[in-house]
């Protein structure tokens, strides 16, 4: 294998998908060339084509798409020409994926192991010995735990992030060239993503072999990719190796997706008092066993936002549906505008409903898909204010101006709007019952990065002139730094650290809060490696076992 | 931002659906045809039928198709021709009475069940699975026989036993919906149940009941046919195709195919509202993808 030799050569491709009876443009006429050992980053928004892309890398399109031009060249065979048979060869062996959700991905009914050697079994290329040899180092090299036993759990006894390692495993089992990434730290959280990152990475040179990483997610990007292009509308806006696309990007496109992570809020100097005070609050899931919530103690100020930052586990959510009245506490008290706050939603009145507001996280699953915008936004008028007729539409035309959309969107369907517009609808409910309080449960994790600085600016301007405070609920630290006055660190069920935005972001850190600051990756190329470098033991030990296997595990 | 606001035009769901019959598959638009028929001559049966309903019009049993009765007459000298209209009215009538009755009960103990959960969930549950455990003619052949074979009892008696399996449907698929966040938005809002079951669920599985109701109706048409061929349905000399069949069926020996002509009429009405059925299913909820 000579390191100049191309592995894969993308030329012209053109992939349409059918819409309503009609053919529609995902990927238009892009080039991609691809060297042995290679990693390359596709970079978009969602719709971007990058998936589409990606599995073309594999001869293969979704249902409901077709190639219409172009050809795909891997290591000398024109995928397009090949039989089905000779194409689904390939898959598994020679090119493999890796899928965002792993959990969905694998088969629950069966154990891990049996499901990574299932392709080598299968196509006969080892004997169900030597693959399941091979996969349990193959295990360890991915520094995943009990490398000897984790093939015998289940999907649902290892946690996301060893089953994404898992599913690398998989997808090297068969010593591919090639390994297209679907997204696959996505769905983690940030402290796991890094050690998926890490071994993926290592693993991936070990063998050398060449890999397409897609995600949507540019620090990550940078720390995996030797080269870097990034798409848009299904074309390519810009190509460059990884250093010099962070150094100096080209095009405007790409440099406005680098400019979203500058959003910062500056620091509120005028005082504030306390709108919702928590004190003491217990809570637990079943009969105690679970304790989701434990001494949780915090205040929100009026008139400003104070961001619960923790990871999946941490009982952010939960805190929020106590705040909000779904769930009741087990014990601990909620002062809310200097009166007790009912924990039971039976027992607060229609104005106390009113006053607290909860924006869900998913708009697709807080909007009735068979209302229109304007039902969904009017509906909170009439039951709080009795607005009816006239007076109901124009107030809902006002607040659809104030969500940068506009009355021509009141008659549409969410199925007729794009994420963002439907995350603003969701917004806009909250907001026509004109709360004094508004609990968002990570509205903006779900959307692309531009998306999300405009919903973000959009609820900046909408505290800024109703004087609304946000209990605003997420994962990630950039969007603390953009939004918070008040910051408080949560980990498993526990407040570690509070504080206003600056002290939270500078040092000294309680240890949680610095693994969780430092977990976020950076927009450097070499941030994974310091980082790795930097927390010593486990990384060291890694390279070592990468070491001893890397050579012999070629088939 | 541009992204964001770039959009499709807002009408179009409204133009689709008035294309939904014309753009129709060329079995649905048969099946729709077909079914129409025979809704047209269960609604007009008197007009349409030469002779009464029971009226004796021959001297001669079984008389051969031809002459004055289209299909012949039956084994008292009935024509065939008219009992079989006059057999559209009674089963078709019958069916789709005992198909509102079970539908009402059990689509609203459905999404009771779904929306309060806990024990009031259990309990009808319980209860369901306890009636769905025997079989559902046997359990109505013996309620038959105890309370006595008249229309009214039929209907009540079908339509109970099969109320428990629109209630299955109605159930999950309303505990689909009451899951989601819309949901729970309406409860903070204070919304009452009424309210939330009117507004937030049911426009959100009414495909799928519509749909159920067609199939549920082929099963109740189908029961009570069966009810009458074994001679515990509909009492002569009430004309329906079930015991139609029955009383034609000795015939059978004699190489007589007199007996297919009310079993055809049920066949052909089942499976064309099966597939108008599965059209819609495509079509309205989404289900299944035509691939």
């Amino acid at each position: 294998m000579s390191g100049d030799e191309t592995l894969l050569d993308i030329r012209d491709m053109r992939i349409e998908g059918e819409s309503d009876g009609q053919w529609n443009v995902l990927v238009d006429g892009v080039d991609l060339t691809l060297k042995r050992g290679e990693v390359l980053g596709l970079v978009g928004e969602s719709g971007a084509g990058k998936s589409t892309l990606g599995l073309a890398a594999l001869g293969y399109v979704r249902p409901g798409c077709r190639i219409a031009s172009g050809d795909i060249i891997f290591d000398g065979q024109d995928l397009l020409r090949l039989s089905d048979a000779e194409r689904c060869g390939l898959r598994g062996h020679r090119i493999s994926y890796v899928a965002q959700s792993a959990a969905a991905s694998f088969n629950p009914a069966h154990a891990l192991l049996r499901q990574t050697i299932e392709t080598a079994v299968q196509r006969r290329l080892m004997n169900a010995g030597a693959a399941r040899k091979k996969a349990v180092e193959q295990f360890r090299e991915l520094s995943l735990p009990d490398p000897e036993t984790i093939g015998r759990r289940y999907p649902h006894q290892v946690s996301g992030g060893q089953l994404q390692r898992v599913m690398t495993a998989m997808a090297m089992h068969c010593g591919p060239d090639l390994i297209v990434f679907d997204e696959p730290t996505t769905a983690l959280d940030v402290t796991t993503q890094i050690d998926v990152l890490a071994s993926i990475r290592e693993a991936v040179e070990a063998q050398g072999i060449a890999a397409i990483y897609i995600t949507h997610d540019l620090a990550v990007v940078a720390q995996m990719a030797h080269r870097i292009m990034v798409l848009r509308h299904g074309k390519v806006v810009e190509e460059a190796s990884t250093q010099r696309m962070l150094d100096a990007p080209q095009n405007e496109y790409t440099r406005s997706l680098w400019a979203v992570r500058e959003l910062a809020k500056p620091e509120e100097t005028t005082p504030s008092s306390p709108l919702l005070t928590i004190e003491g609050l217990d809570f637990s899931y079943g009969k105690g066993f679970v304790k989701a919530l434990d001494n949780v103690a915090l205040t929100v100020p009026r008139g400003r936002t104070l961001a619960v930052v923790g990871e999946s586990g941490s009982g952010k959510s939960t805190l929020g549906r106590i705040v909000a009245g779904l769930n009741v506490p087990t014990s601990g008290r909620l002062t809310f505008d200097g009166a007790a706050l009912p924990p039971r939603l039976e027992h607060r009145n229609k104005d106390l409903l009113r006053r607290i507001q909860l924006v869900h996280q998913s708009a697709d699953t807080a909007l009735n898909p068979r209302h229109t915008v304007r039902e969904i936004i009017a509906r909170p008028l009439e039951v709080f204010f009795d607005l009816r007729g006239e007076a109901c539409d124009r107030r809902t035309d006002e607040l659809l101006d104030m969500i940068e959309l506009g009355p021509r969107f009141a008659t549409r369907l969410p199925s007729e709007l794009s994420g963002g517009q439907k995350q603003r609808v969701n917004i806009a409910r909250g907001i026509a019952a004109g709360p004094e309080l508004m609990i968002c449960d990570e509205v903006t994790s779900a959307l692309d990065q531009l998306v999300q600085e405009g919903i973000l600016k959009m609820l900046l301007g909408l505290q800024a002139s109703l004087g609304v405070s946000y209990f605003f609920i997420t994962h990630d630290i950039s969007t603390v730094r953009a939004i918070a006055d008040e910051v408080v660190v949560m980990h498993r069920g526990k407040v570690v650290e509070v504080g206003s935005q600056r002290e939270i972001f500078a040092p000294p850190h309680e240890a949680y809060t610095e693994l969780l600051l430092g977990s976020a990756p950076q927009m450097r190329a070499d941030w994974l490696t310091e980082f790795l470098a930097e927390r010593g033991p486990v990384a060291r030990q890694h390279a070592q076992s990468t070491e001893r296997n890397g050579g012999s595990t070629h088939v | 931002m541009r992204a964001d606001l770039a959009t499709k035009t807002a009408d179009t769901s409204v133009r689709r659906r008035s294309k939904l019959l014309a753009a129709a598959p060329f079995a649905a638009r048969v099946a729709a045809v077909i079914v129409l028929i025979y809704l047209l001559v269960a609604l007009f049966a008197p007009l349409l039928a030469p002779f009464g309903e029971g009226e004796v019009v021959s001297e001669i049993p079984y008389a051969p198709p031809g002459g004055a009765f289209l299909l012949g007459t039956d084994q008292l000298g009935r024509d065939q021709f008219s009992r079989l209209i006059y057999g559209a009215r009674n089963s078709m009538g019958i069916a789709l009475a005992t198909t509102a009755i079970s539908f009402t009960l059990g689509s609203l103990f459905g999404i009771i069940a779904a929306t309060r959960r806990g024990w009031v969930d259990q309990a009808i549950s319980r209860f369901v699975d306890v009636i769905m455990a025997i079989p559902q003619l046997i359990f109505a052949l013996i309620l038959l026989s105890i309370a006595g074979s008249s229309i009214p009892n039929l209907i009540i008696i079908i339509a109970l036993l099969d109320s428990t399996r629109v209630f299955r449907v109605a159930r999950s698929v309303a505990m689909n919906v009451v899951a989601m966040d819309f949901i729970e938005a309406a409860r903070l809002r204070g919304e009452g149940l009424v309210w939330i079951i009117r507004r937030e669920i049911l426009p959100n599985i009414l495909p799928t009941l519509v749909a159920e109701f067609g199939l549920r109706f082929c099963f109740a048409f189908l029961t009570i046919s069966a009810l009458s061929f074994l001679g515990l349905g509909i009492q002569p000399p009430t004309a329906d195709w079930g015991s139609m069949v029955r009383e034609a069926s000795p015939l059978i020996a004699y190489g007589k195919m007199s007996l297919f002509i009310p079993a055809v009429a049920i066949a052909v009405l089942t499976i064309s509202v099966n597939l108008l059925v599965d059209w819609f299913l495509d079509k309205a909820s989404g289900l299944r993808n035509e691939r």
